[in-house]
């Protein structure tokens, strides 16, 4: 497995949807290539580090005033 | 033939029979479908938009339209999935309205090659909770999703961030299970890239 077919199997390999056989080739070249390390890790970090801090909070207030106006509108007389 | 019969048939999603209830007019059925998923809607619009008064907005007509389709809803797919899709319709919507982007369509981003190929080889230590406080990582991930095309961004919010399958992002956004998984590592990749300029190993006497 060389760089550019790790890119590839990026996905898979996070979804857990790659073959044993991939895995251990995947594992076998980042093994030896730092840079595939790298990107490998800091991909995970990235997905982790938004999967862990929610962005764009949705207070109480927000919610109740929200959920009030969709409500109002949905159910009208 | 099948081996062993399972004594529960197909486990049912609990919404299949909210959504019931709410077709047969039953309005606490439908609003406990609000309570279930609105917050979702907020933030799914409000990462497409960028903007809260939009998502504001798009949640109430996503719900509103909803509402006024239920009978057309077939439950082929989850419930979630088909509110999301129509959120995201309504989003795209009001992007196209704003044209503060070129691109607001799913299919144009492809295009673009940024990002496919890394470049930026350090590693973030320590992790990026432990170099910024929350405030301020909050705003370094907001600025970084921004710069996302529409597209991409879209892709990462249904999948990472608000955790779909692959298959139900696929149908949410009437794409091709392939297009979503190239839209997704390009997406994931982008975002790797440029957060590197913030999470990255600083070299030793460097400022920060």
């Amino acid at each position: 497995m060389n760089c550019t077919d790790l890119l590839s199997h990026l996905g898979d390999y996070f979804d857990e949807q790659l073959s044993s056989d991939l895995r251990k080739e995947l594992q076998t070249h980042t093994a030896g290539c730092q840079h595939c390390r790298v990107v490998l890790d800091t991909t995970h970090q990235t997905i982790a580090v938004y999967k862990g801090n929610e962005i764009y909070e949705v207070s109480t207030e927000l919610r109740e005033r929200l959920h009030t106006a969709i409500m109002a509108k949905c159910i009208k007389k | 033939m099948p081996a062993i019969q399972s004594p529960v048939s197909e486990e049912v999603h609990p919404d299949v029979a909210l959504v019931a209830r709410a077709k047969a007019g039953d309005t606490a059925a439908f609003e406990q479908l609000v309570r279930q998923y609105e917050r979702q809607i907020f933030r799914v619009a409000q990462h497409i938009t960028q903007n809260r008064e939009d998502a504001e907005d798009i949640t109430q007509d996503a719900f509103l339209k909803a509402y006024q389709k239920l009978e057309q809803f077939q439950g082929n797919s989850k419930f979630s999935t088909w509110l999301v899709r129509i959120a995201v319709n309504e989003s795209l919507m009001r992007l196209r309205k704003r044209k503060t982007s070129k691109t607001v369509s799913m299919d144009e981003d492809v295009q673009t090659d940024e990002g496919s190929i890394p470049r930026d080889f350090a590693e973030w230590r320590p992790n990026p909770e432990q170099q910024y406080n929350q405030a301020e990582l909050g705003d370094i991930l907001r600025k970084t999703i921004q710069g996302l095309p529409p597209g991409f961004r879209t892709v990462f919010t249904l999948r990472d961030i608000e955790n779909l399958s692959t298959e139900e992002t696929a149908e949410a956004l009437g794409l091709s299970v392939p297009a979503v998984k190239s839209r997704l590592l390009r997406a994931r990749l982008q975002l790797r890239e440029r957060l590197s300029r913030y999470f990255r190993q600083k070299k030793e006497g460097q400022p920060a």
